[in-house]
């Protein structure tokens, strides 16, 4: 009798774990309490838990899907949605040039959101993806810590990682790879970034949103890395696409 | 915080129901003016009614962003609790309407677009409406989804983020649109010279 429940509870282990078979492509991210870039001490962010893709969405990821949506290949994309650049290094509508397992870049907002909608999760915000991203090998937090900061500013320095295969830089402290080192990432809210007179002028109540400070030191470094994504981001328009930007999924954690 | 996983969670169902959507729901056409309407026409690559979004009025109906279709659109993005931008944005969208000259005020639909849609009910939008003296249906207010809100704005290449539960920061763009939905013109600012944004008001009204 005891046999049989071990057995039953062995088929029952593994049909779950079939089901969720999802979630081993994520992973959770427990959340707390972080002061973003552009925030003071009074303005700390609560980060709520939440699941994150593992890897970025790659070539053949994003080919499935344009199989299975064909109105998001290269010729039927609505220019409303993407811009003359999208899916530029692929070769046609159902082929890409590169590694199956690259990246997928030049890909537009839009098509970024529509996609992680279509695997029933949808794009991180800009929070979670700074609060999954200040993470080293061991620690949370590791936007003080030298070698973390010396690694960003490196990649930025490195030419073409976007035609590297996904899962060769570090995982982090959360599991997840390649939030650094590889490509910039789409977030949903990418376009609450209001850097004054440099992406939109006369916007409201930002005038210390980077208050220029002149710190010296690992704050300096962390703050020059991190800045370079917040420009970007800022930069950016919803249906422009470009070959250093792919993006991931996230999810809620159902409870 | 709650709030957050709350409307995340509600925006998460409705996704994904609506991956693979053509939006069928919802065509009742309100009181928004209806004419002109292009009908059969097809929509250009780069129209707004491409978007398929869904909306409530401040009359409480339920409009597809299409019911527009046919007018020129000035359309521009506030919250009706906003002391600072929002009550010279809605002071320049008067004045561009009191330019308009009164044979073609009928082709021109304004609209206000909430980027607090929590806070914004329909309720709300229809007393604020009715404090600024826009209660003439040329004037429209709506309120969508958080989700829908977001990817409006982000073709309209407008930034917010919310800073308090009360309070935003946002950039002030007046946008027009032909009858077709495409975006003709931006107005980039508060109380700027309207002069460019009107002419092409008129130009496009018939």
């Amino acid at each position: 009798m005891k046999l049989h429940s071990t057995v039953l509870c062995l088929v029952f282990l593994s049909f779950f774990s079939t089901i969720s078979a999802q979630k081993i492509d994520m992973a959770t991210v427990k959340g707390g309490v972080y002061l973003p870039l552009y925030g003071t001490a009074d303005k700390l962010v609560t980060v709520s838990p939440y699941l994150m893709d593992v890897y970025p969405v790659t070539n053949a990821d994003y080919l499935k899907f344009v199989k299975e949506n064909p109105q998001w290949n290269r010729t039927n994309v609505k220019s409303l949605f993407a811009d003359k650049s999208y899916l530029t290094n692929w070769t046609g509508d159902y082929s890409f040039k590169g590694l199956p397992n690259s990246p997928v870049t030049n890909v537009s907002w839009f098509a970024a959101k529509k996609y992680c909608e279509c695997q029933g999760k949808r794009l991180p915000t800009m929070d979670e993806w700074e609060f999954a991203a200040m993470a080293n090998e061991k620690v949370q937090d590791a936007r003080k810590i030298e070698t973390y900061n010396q690694y960003i500013l490196n990649w930025y320095e490195t030419p073409k990682t976007f035609s590297n295969p996904v899962g060769e830089t570090f995982k982090n402290y959360w599991g997840i790879y390649d939030l650094h080192g590889l490509v910039w990432e789409w977030t949903l809210d990418f376009n609450s970034v209001l850097i004054s007179g440099e992406s939109r002028k006369d916007v409201d109540k930002d005038s210390n949103l980077f208050c220029g400070s002149a710190a010296i030191g690992a704050s300096d470094l962390m703050n020059y890395a991190a800045f370079m994504r917040y420009a970007f981001r800022g930069s950016m328009k919803a249906r422009y696409s470009s070959q250093n930007l792919g993006f991931r999924c996230a999810k809620d954690i159902d409870n | 915080m709650k709030k957050f996983i709350l409307a995340a969670t509600i925006i998460a169902s409705f996704t994904i129901i609506s991956c693979n959507n053509n939006s069928k729901k919802n065509t009742d056409t309100a009181e928004v003016k209806k004419k002109k309407k292009a009908e059969g026409e097809k929509i250009p690559e780069m129209s707004i009614y491409n978007l398929p979004s869904h909306w409530t009025t401040q009359n409480g109906e339920d409009i597809e962003l299409k019911t527009l279709q046919g007018n020129v659109v000035v359309m521009v993005m506030i919250y009706t609790t906003c002391k600072a931008a929002c009550p010279r944005l809605v002071a320049d969208m008067r004045n561009i309407e009191k330019q308009v000259p009164e044979e073609k005020k009928n082709d021109v639909q304004y609209v206000f677009v909430s980027i607090d849609p929590e806070t914004d009910t329909p309720e709300r939008l229809k007393a604020f409406a009715k404090e600024n003296e826009m209660e003439d249906d040329k004037w429209l207010f709506l309120r969508g989804t958080k989700e829908d809100t977001r990817e409006f704005a982000a073709v309209l290449a407008v930034s917010y983020k919310e800073i308090s539960p009360m309070d935003f920061s946002h950039s002030n763009i007046i946008s027009v649109f032909d009858q077709r939905g495409e975006m003709v013109l931006q107005q980039e600012g508060l109380g700027v010279d309207n002069k460019e944004t009107v002419a092409a008001i008129i130009d496009l009204a018939k």
